[in-house]
């Protein structure tokens, strides 16, 4: 079987999942907020894994996005497709700004200074009369889209964040297979030699910047459209390692790691605590009962792990076990 | 004596004022700007002389500081050491730490990507504390000032808490006996040469491994030590350095970790000008050292002591 095929059938099957889940008893939300941290790994990988640049502030536009949108609905009484266009359009407005500053400095300079920047919207969030401060932006409601599809049934908002998530994922696998996108790759490979090729590539990387932040603005607004709040812990500097954590995990540079990389740090995140208690329960030691209130402590364990022994991802690890295998298979012949 | 509330104490000076501000009311301020900003410096010369030699930028330096001022709490708490002995016991512990993380973490990525040192680092700050507050959780623990630095002294034109001045002091003398060592001596200068080519040195015998275990071990050290100094000014919490880190990352790019002086003098300026802040427009204090970063980024983007390469 060629690997094509394999990988079309997987999607697929995604997919076809995807579709079924709400009746195959998950919960709806949450399979909701799964697929808004999904777009957010995903259009971070496209900065990180094809371009070559670590974003530290990736919570500014998940954040950012999420209050202009919650606050375009809420406060203005706009519909929700405009909400969301408004809390995009925030996020690649935030991203314009930050990607503008920040590209003045290479490499790990880069990296400290969209932390910094992340981190001043931090405090201008918590200070600011609109964001509701510590409480948050809350009772947003879901509203009517274009008027007309009423929103509130949890089903009919599932379908159309699925619509809304797998458009932005298609339009992020068109950018990376498009000439702009192998010119990111060339840039990510080696810079200078791109510069040399006569391109610009302060303004490719503002390009991917800006469009990166506008579709992690996107998975922000729809998780505030979906939950019907925006809160501060989604500006704060650890979504924006949450995010590079989801990426490390699934395999940077794939277009599926994000995808699982996000399902398993959510999962994880929610459900420790159980975990924590089965372990108790099996060994008797009473400390793994506060696994539930330490996720970062395991979190911060993941990560160690993952830099040291781990860094292909968990389909960076399969993809290369199907190379081998390939390549071992037509050897024989 | 001295009453024991600090912030009464101008009501006996004779008034005088700046901007509508009282004299003594701005200069205790901008102490307690060069408080912080003595934390800035000492943290930002950790870093810059980390990343030199080993080309990894050191996110868990915020969570050394907090390890510092931790154990300096549980010190007093569980065996009654006291603040003296701490401030050369804690840079000790949280060096040897330090020298474990080197060894055993560290060590495997140097070869890669930069990016890689920041998220291990970044990795292992959640995981310390992380630790921490599965014990202590998150409220702040209170840790008295040393008895000999208690109370205040009047200048004439201000009255001046000696904890304070003394944590300027302290670092101060720190951070130019580090300039001095690494400036000025032969160990510096077998630093100063590791950090342009190591392969080199290492070629006429100087052993690079120890000296890449010892440098990080000794910005550990300086860590833990601003964390000791910190733990009677501010509240004793697992993520007393979280915020830190990130303003000393700034603080970072607006000097540039070209130069040792550069780190220190950024810093200190970096905290007066907060202090200054505080006085005059409060609601921007916590941001305007990320704001100086943004002006500095458009005017000159390699930072105010750094090359461009």
């Amino acid at each position: 079987m060629n690997s094509k095929n394999t990988v079309t059938i997987g999607y697929g099957l995604l997919l076809l999942a995807l579709i079924a889940a709400p009746f195959l008893g998950a919960y709806p939300v949450f399979v909701m907020k799964l697929m808004c941290f999904a777009l957010f790994a995903s259009a971070f990988n496209l900065l990180l894994g094809y371009t070559g640049l670590l974003s530290f502030g990736h919570a500014a536009f998940l954040g950012g996005a999420a209050y202009v949108a919650g606050h375009a609905i809420k406060v203005w009484g706009l519909t929700p497709e405009v909400g969301l266009l408004l809390g995009t359009a925030g996020g690649a407005l935030l991203g314009l700004l930050f990607g503008w500053l920040a590209i003045r400095r290479q490499g790990i300079y880069f990296s400290m200074i969209t932390l910094a920047l992340a981190q001043m919207l931090f405090f201008a969030c918590l200070q600011a009369p609109f964001t509701g401060g510590e409480d948050g932006l809350q009772g947003v409601p879901r509203g009517k889209l274009f008027g007309v599809i009423d929103l509130q049934s949890d089903l009919v908002m599932y379908y159309v964040a699925l619509v809304i998530v797998v458009a932005a994922f298609l339009l992020i696998v068109r950018t990376i297979h498009s000439p702009f996108g192998q010119v990111l790759k060339g840039i990510k490979e080696n810079e200078p030699r791109a510069i040399s090729l006569g391109y610009d590539t302060h303004r490719f990387k503002l390009l991917a910047f800006v469009l990166s932040a506008a579709l992690a603005g996107l998975a922000g607004s729809l998780k505030t459209l979906v939950l019907g709040f925006a809160t501060l812990s989604d500006v704060h500097w650890t979504a924006s390692g949450q995010v590079i954590l989801m990426t490390l995990v699934g395999g940077l540079g794939t277009l599926s790691g994000p995808l699982i990389g996000s399902a398993v740090v959510v999962l994880l995140e929610n459900k420790i605590g159980e975990f924590g208690n089965l372990l108790a329960a099996l060994t008797s030691v009473e400390w793994f009962k506060t696994l539930g209130e330490s996720v970062t402590m395991v979190t911060g364990l993941i990560f160690v792990i993952c830099v040291l022994a781990f860094r292909r991802g968990i389909m960076g690890e399969i993809i290369a076990w199907l190379a081998q295998r390939r390549a071992g298979s037509s050897a024989k012949h | 004596m001295w009453p024991s509330d600090l912030n009464s104490l101008h009501l006996l000076l004779p008034p005088m004022e700046i901007f509508g501000v009282s004299l003594p009311g701005l200069l205790s301020q901008l102490l307690l700007g060069l408080v912080n900003g003595s934390f800035y410096a000492i943290l930002s010369l950790g870093l810059a002389v980390i990343f030199g030699l080993l080309n990894v930028i050191n996110f868990a330096h915020g969570a050394l500081f907090m390890t510092g001022a931790l154990l300096t709490w549980m010190a007093m708490n569980y065996f009654g050491i006291n603040y003296w002995l701490m401030l050369v016991l804690a840079p000790l512990l949280v060096g040897l730490f330090g020298v474990l993380i080197e060894r055993l973490l560290l060590r495997w990525i140097y070869k890669l990507d930069h990016l890689y040192g920041l998220l291990l680092t970044l990795g292992l700050t959640l995981l310390i504390e992380g630790v921490f507050r599965s014990i202590y959780g998150v409220s702040g623990l209170g840790y008295d000032t040393p008895e000999l630095l208690e109370g205040a002294t009047n200048l004439g034109f201000m009255i001046m808490p000696n904890y304070r001045a003394w944590v300027v002091v302290a670092s101060v003398v720190v951070c130019i006996g580090t300039w001095y060592v690494i400036e000025k001596t032969k160990l510096g200068a077998y630093l100063r040469a590791g950090t342009e080519n190591p392969r080199l040195v290492e070629a006429f015998g100087i052993n690079v491994p120890v000296m890449v275990t010892l440098t990080y071990a000794f910005g550990a050290a300086l860590a833990a030590f601003a964390g000791v100094l910190a733990a009677p000014v501010y509240q004793v919490t697992p993520l007393m350095g979280q915020n830190l880190i990130i303003v000393v990352f700034a603080v970072v790019v607006i000097g540039g970790m070209g130069s040792i002086m550069g780190s220190i003098l950024t810093g200190l300026g970096l905290g007066v000008i907060e202090g200054f802040t505080k006085v005059f427009y409060p609601e921007a204090s916590s941001t305007v050292v990320f704001v100086i970063m943004v002006i500095v980024l458009l005017i000159r983007p390699a930072g105010l002591f750094g090359k461009e390469k």
